[in-house]
């Protein structure tokens, strides 16, 4: 069973995002399924996206997949560690393997995404 | 193939989905490519024994007064060779010298061959091999859908095999095929493998297989083994710079373009694909299948990236990946030949950038000696 902590919102697509500190990620049941994650594509820092974009790459020893922004706005941080380590996908996908963190603009966007309820749900 | 065409399941589907494989569709068939993990299977190969299902390759009989001399004419290597129980790699070329099929071909007796093709060509490889046949005293006959089949690979191979068939019973030598009966029908056990590492294949009619899978699971777990995927099955074999028909090989490059020359007799007489080989011998081939290593960090490269070189694409890869046991991105391409040789600079185009890589000496991977 799949990890699915409740202060996060979700796209179908398997990503998390954090709505206190823009934190974004792909979930527990994401990582499992792609399992050994061997490479991760960071987006540019002050990239401006828009929710849906795709925006990073995940990539196993079998595939790569595509991350797609949660939300619209500015990328702000980056997980620089991903790049040594990118197996903390894996090990910690909603701590220390966040991707990147965006300053969100519009809360509308935010509530359009799945809850901890749905997602659950969704990959159920 | 057309998507709602129903993909064919191996004899041991459920015993996959009890196992909690991940399964996934290739060459037509719905396929276990992890149970664990791809690394740690991978890792398991190396260091103890793996199991691998291989139900959906193909075996074909080929059986009569003519068979030797047909082979010889269908195929790239020479079956005269062969003593029985004896096989060997070998080529199935088109009248083009492209490679339809490479494969693994075993004399049983003076007059009956063994043949194990790759699962995507069963079809192809059969209706080539009967429209030569023409008039000659040759049977062929496909036993592909009454037959399942095993690999198991590694070091612990040898302990698995007598866990499993008894102290008494013989290891099968590289290339060679022993063939026993039992109630349930013919068993075929094969000194070959597509990792490198020392091991052996087990072909069994298909309502048994689901028995000796579970048998050699146990035994191979008792020793640190697995069962393991097409995933681990592909970047083991991918260590070892084998080729894979449908990546590497195709019906547009030669056995000597592949650098399979090894593997094509000149000296035996006419073959389909002779001439083309022949002419290509003497003039000198202009791209070879080359392997490439990662130079710096960057996302593995997979099949169909450009290559890059002296600012142009030169190429695009076959295949490619993370190679577990060097933990770098490794893979091949038919590279003109003036960067076929081992330490050439060239780049991967992965999603519009490059990354610096360097032509190598294939196998990637060495067992690390004792």
């Amino acid at each position: 069973m799949s990890y699915v902590p409740d202060h996060l919102h979700y796209r179908d697509s398997h990503e998390w995002i954090d709505p206190q500190t823009g934190a974004v990620g792909i979930t527990d049941h994401a990582q499992n399924e792609l399992t050994d994650v061997v490479f991760v594509e960071l987006p540019k820092l002050g990239a401006l996206v828009n929710a849906g974009d795709q925006i990073a790459v995940v990539e196993s020893v079998k595939a790569a997949s595509d991350i797609y922004s949660p939300a619209s706005g500015e990328v702000i941080e980056i997980n620089d560690d991903l790049a040594g380590e990118p197996a903390l996908i894996n090990t910690d996908p909603f701590g220390r393997g966040w991707i990147y963190k965006i300053k969100a603009g519009h809360a509308a966007e935010l509530d359009a995404l799945m809850d901890a309820a749905a997602y659950r749900q969704h990959i159920a | 193939m057309s998507e709602n065409t129903p993909m064919k399941r191996s004899p041991l589907h459920d015993a996959h989905v009890a196992l909690g494989a991940r399964l996934v569709p290739f060459a037509g068939w719905e396929m276990p490519v992890q149970y664990s993990g791809i690394v740690d299977e991978h890792k398991a190969v190396r260091a103890s024994a793996g199991v691998f299902d291989i139900s959906h390759m193909g075996q074909f009989l080929v059986e009569g007064r003519d068979a030797e001399a047909f082979l010889n004419r269908m195929l790239t290597n020479n079956i005269s060779r062969l003593a029985p129980g004896h096989g060997q790699y070998t080529l199935l070329l088109n009248e083009r010298g492209g490679v339809i099929d490479d494969l693994i071909a075993y004399r049983m007796s003076e007059r009956e061959f063994f043949l194990v093709v790759n699962a995507s060509m069963i079809d192809v490889d059969y209706a080539w091999l009967q429209k030569h046949i023409s008039d000659t005293d040759v049977r062929l006959v496909d036993i592909s859908a009454e037959t399942g089949g095993l690999a198991i690979q590694g070091p612990k191979s040898r302990a698995v095999l007598r866990a499993v068939l008894g102290e008494g019973a013989t290891y099968p030598e590289r290339n060679t095929i022993q063939l026993s009966t039992s109630g349930d029908g013919v068993l075929y056990l094969c000194g070959t493998g597509y990792t490198g590492e020392e091991g052996f294949e087990f072909f069994a009619p298909a309502a048994t297989i689901t028995g000796w899978f579970e048998k050699f699971v146990s035994a191979a777990r008792e020793r640190g083994g697995m069962p393991v995927g097409l995933g681990a099955r592909d970047t083991l074999r991918l260590e070892m710079g084998y080729p894979l028909n449908g990546n590497d090989l195709s019906p547009d490059k030669t056995p000597l373009e592949a650098g399979l020359g090894f593997f094509v007799d000149f000296e035996k007489g006419k073959f389909i694909g002779r001439e083309v080989l022949v002419k290509q011998k003497s003039e000198g081939v202009l791209t070879r299948l080359t392997g490439f290593r990662m130079t710096a960090p960057s996302p593995p490269p997979r099949a169909h990236y450009p290559v890059f070189a002296n600012g142009e694409v030169i190429a695009e890869t076959c295949s490619g990946g993370l190679s577990p046991s060097l933990a770098q991105g490794i893979g091949m391409a038919y590279l003109p030949l003036a960067f076929s040789r081992p330490g050439c600079a060239i780049e991967i185009v992965i999603r519009d950038r490059r990354y610096p890589a360097e032509t190598v000496k294939k196998p990637f991977y060495r067992k690390p000696s004792n």
